[in-house]
């Protein structure tokens, strides 16, 4: 072989590798991405039942109830709308009422929120950064939400559970 | 007073630095061997200011001086004096003074240990080193001062943020700076190189060691991290695709490319381009790691504040070195010889699938890392991107570099023979075929996907040992003869066997984790007792403990399997009340390599507690694999070809290598 045929060998190798690449990227992005939304988004959206997708907003107080066998209801609200969401399995260490708390699974027939994933990425004072933005779009953001920034400590805790 | 010294300390570091930057560069200009030789005292006198710098930040954490507003922050009296030192890097300020400490340090070592390097070429190399010290000092001068003072100390600490006061946070941090920021190295020997224009088999030999080094660590590094987060988040999981794991998986995908890539340019002199390019894009990718994790542009466990400022100026330092690096290379890389010819069947050839396979990979996780961040740039749209999608595009890209690993090294430089090497590989390929029948009979109905990545996982482990089979020639040559040509094998050779190994090890691990586990969730009063895996967990009681800036809550849980009582496990949930935070403390039972795992969570109205019980098969062989490939990764390190600062290898080396 000459130099030049195995070059040509090495690029068109190199290019099949990245189309295939390519193409992987590609199909991914279309079926496993997950979009955010707030309760509010959700009632503009009229998003569809099954669809899966990542609720944010603050924990509502005194929605939050407990079953049986580890199942809890409690409700996301972002100021403007509520949103009911059932999950089953322990909640995570700093979930609480009054707090920023992201939930993804989807919308049942009736409307309610079936979670599998409750996210609390944050500490007593920490609030969630997408939970953060939308409340802040809508108007809703409070100052004693987040803490002055001169001692801008917010360690986010990760909790999760499946 | 200290922590006026340790300020001034890193003042005099950043006037060291910009004096490094730029005089070595005109003495290699000059040819002034004096001023070249400035490069090596800035070095080490850097080295010394730094490490003062980052004692002072030491001792007054370990003595907590609440006057100065890092430590109250981060510390407190209570603490023990493990967590008082490693609380020194876990916040932002703290961790960004080791991240150039361990700069100044691999800097002081190129001094220390470079005489053999050519003049000019340490010069150029310390200067660019120096380039990217002088700009983090001056990040962490302007935004990030440690050292600052509160006018009224208070009296007591806010403490550290409880899921860090962990052994992890001693180990995982040093570990994985030492590996991004030993990047810097083969960064700053592939600019020394454009900007020389000149470069040659000798360079590779000086790179690789370093490369090597930064890999190791780094691999190292990743692996405890996960660990630490197994066993302390609490539900079990080991690796989430979190963009600052992400982050820190970049630069390894790119090292190992470039550790590969290295090995061709010193043995046949060829692929130079290529690895001076890969040199400058892990560490760019070292960099966008940080960038990542230090700009608060990502929530995450990692992600200690949320200050803009600090992230445009890292977002500036960012630009300035991958654009600037990549701009010499557009420029010079053309004046680079081209270097030795190879078929594409050939060892050469199968490094650059290699490398065209890890790059791809690599590249892969960078699109799904940052298309959500810029889509929200764009479009304003918040998306994640998860486990999913990295399954489909990652898994796929990884599987054909898994058949070729072992194909590697049975090839012969320059052109190979690819039935050869598969006829040698028959032994591995027999014994994956017969593990993946075992596995599919035993698992009758099960995954068919778990046997077949299984056997893969096999045939890697066992095309590593026919390789060092072939070099001893174990079966072929009286027994004696082969023990006396494994003694005279390099370590090198031992190396790549061990960690090629350590690839298919972890694969194992992977596999079986996921794919068996078996969890049960429920509610357990004292007295209760469940069945996970044949192991009947019976909970004993509740009770309560103090720690030293902590109380707990303690279950005793009985493990039995066959009616037999086994061990005791006893996991937590702590309750730190100075940041009102609670963790929750998983208790680990080791059987094999297979682990039960117990975590707690809320106590529920009836007394009864919800509980997390997993057992995970073979979940040990996760970090074991990883921990492998770091051990080759050291034997290959004390080969006498490679040793870092070993004298020039003259004839003995010609002849190593020519017997391979």
């Amino acid at each position: 072989m000459t130099r030049k045929q195995r070059r040509l060998v090495m690029i068109g190798g190199s290019l099949a590798v990245l189309a295939v690449a390519a193409a992987l990227v590609l199909s991914a992005l279309r079926d496993s991405i997950v979009f955010f939304s707030t309760p509010s988004m959700v009632a503009e959206k009229h998003i569809s039942a099954g669809k899966r997708f990542r609720l944010g907003g603050l924990v509502q107080p005194g929605s939050l109830k407990r079953g049986d066998n580890l199942a809890v209801t409690f409700e996301v609200a972002d100021g403007s709308a509520t949103l009911p969401v059932a999950y089953k399995g322990i909640l995570p260490d700093l979930f609480r009422e009054g707090q920023g708390v992201v939930a993804e699974g989807a919308l049942d027939q009736s409307g309610v929120f079936r979670a599998d994933t409750v996210l609390a990425k944050h500490d007593e004072t920490y609030m969630p950064k997408e939970v953060a933005d939308a409340l802040k779009k809508q108007g809703h953001w409070k100052d004693d939400y987040g803490k002055p920034s001169a001692s801008a400590e917010t360690q986010p805790v990760q909790g999760a559970m499946r | 007073m200290i922590a006026e010294a340790g300020h001034y300390a890193l003042v005099l570091a950043l006037g060291l630095a910009l004096i490094q930057s730029v005089v070595p560069m005109l003495g290699a200009r000059w040819g002034d061997v004096a001023l070249m030789n400035v490069a090596r005292s800035t070095a080490l006198a850097q080295l010394l200011f730094v490490g003062a710098s980052f004692i002072a930040l030491v001792t007054l954490h370990v003595t907590s001086d609440f006057s100065v507003a890092n430590v109250f922050e981060n510390s407190h009296s209570m603490k023990p004096l493990i967590y008082k030192i490693t609380g020194v890097w876990g916040n932002h300020e703290g961790s960004m003074l080791l991240w150039v400490s361990i700069l100044a340090l691999f800097g002081g070592l190129v001094a220390a240990f470079g005489n053999n390097l050519p003049l000019t070429l340490r010069a150029h190399v310390l200067a660019v080193q120096a380039w990217i010290a002088s700009a983090f000092y001056l990040f962490i001068l302007l935004t990030s001062n440690p050292f600052l003072r509160i006018a009224n100390p208070p009296v007591e600490g806010r403490d550290l943020n409880p899921v860090l006061q962990d052994i992890g946070l001693a180990v995982h941090p040093p570990m994985l700076y030492l590996g991004y920021v030993g990047f810097s190295i083969s960064f700053s020997f592939a600019v020394a190189a454009l900007i020389e224009g000149r470069i040659d088999a000798a360079w590779a030999r000086w790179v690789r060691p370093w490369t090597l080094l930064a890999w190791i660590f780094l691999t190292l590094g990743i692996a405890m991290g996960s660990y630490w987060a197994y066993y302390e988040l609490g539900w079990g999981g080991w690796w989430f695709w979190d963009p600052v794991e992400n982050a820190s998986l970049m630069p390894w995908l790119a090292g190992t490319a470039l550790l590969h890539s290295a090995v061709v340019m010193e043995k046949r002199n060829a692929l130079k381009v290529w690895t001076i390019l890969l040199s400058i894009l892990t560490f760019s990718l070292s960099l966008l790691g940080t960038f990542l994790v230090r700009s608060g542009v990502l929530t995450s466990v990692h992600a200690f504040a949320t200050d803009p400022a600090r992230g445009v100026f890292i977002l500036l330092i960012l630009c300035l070195f991958i654009g600037g690096s990549l701009s010499l290379y557009a420029a010079r890389a053309a004046s680079l010889k081209q270097g030795g010819l190879f078929a594409p069947i050939s060892r050469e050839g199968a490094l650059v699938l290699n490398n065209l396979f890890l790059t791809t990979a690599c590249a892969t996780v960078f699109i799904g890392t940052l298309y959500p961040l810029a889509l929200e740039v764009l479009t304003g749209d918040k998306i994640s991107v998860g486990a999913p999608f990295f399954n489909l595009t990652f898994g796929p890209l990884f599987v054909p570099l898994m058949i070729a690993v072992p194909f590697g090294p049975l090839l012969a430089w320059k052109r190979g023979d690819l039935l050869g090497a598969a006829q040698r590989l028959t032994a591995a390929g027999i014994a994956a075929l017969i593990a993946i029948a075992v596995l599919w009979a035993w698992t009758h109905g099960g995954s068919t996907f778990a046997p077949l990545a299984i056997g893969l996982a096999v045939f890697v482990v066992a095309g590593a040992l026919t390789d060092l089979a072939e070099r001893i020639g174990l079966f072929r040559l009286p027994f004696g003869t082969s023990v006396q040509r494994a003694r005279g094998l390099p370590r090198a050779a031992w190396g790549t066997a061990f960690a090629h190994a350590g690839v298919g090890i972890a694969l194992i691990g992977i596999v079986c984790e996921t794919t068996w586990n078996s969890e049960y969730i429920g509610t357990m009063k004292p007295g209760d007792s469940a069945k996970v895996a044949g192991y009947e967990l019976k909970l004993d009681d509740l009770g309560q403990r103090q720690g030293p800036n902590f109380r707990e809550m303690v279950a005793r849980f009985t493990v039995g399997l066959d009616g037999k009582t086994l061990s005791v496990m006893t996991p937590s949930k702590r309750n730190f009340t100075t940041r009102g935070a609670s963790t929750t403390e998983a208790a680990l039972l080791t059987r094999g390599v297979s682990q039960l795992y117990i975590s707690l969570g809320d106590i529920a109205a009836d007394g009864g507690i919800a509980v997390r019980i997993y057992h995970k098969p073979m979940v040990l062989l996760i970090w074991f694999g990883p921990v492998l490939m770091a051990f080759g990764g050291f034997l290959s390190l004390s080969d006498r070809r490679l040793r870092v600062g070993a004298p020039k290898p003259a004839k003995a080396a010609r002849a190593l290598q020519a017997a391979e």
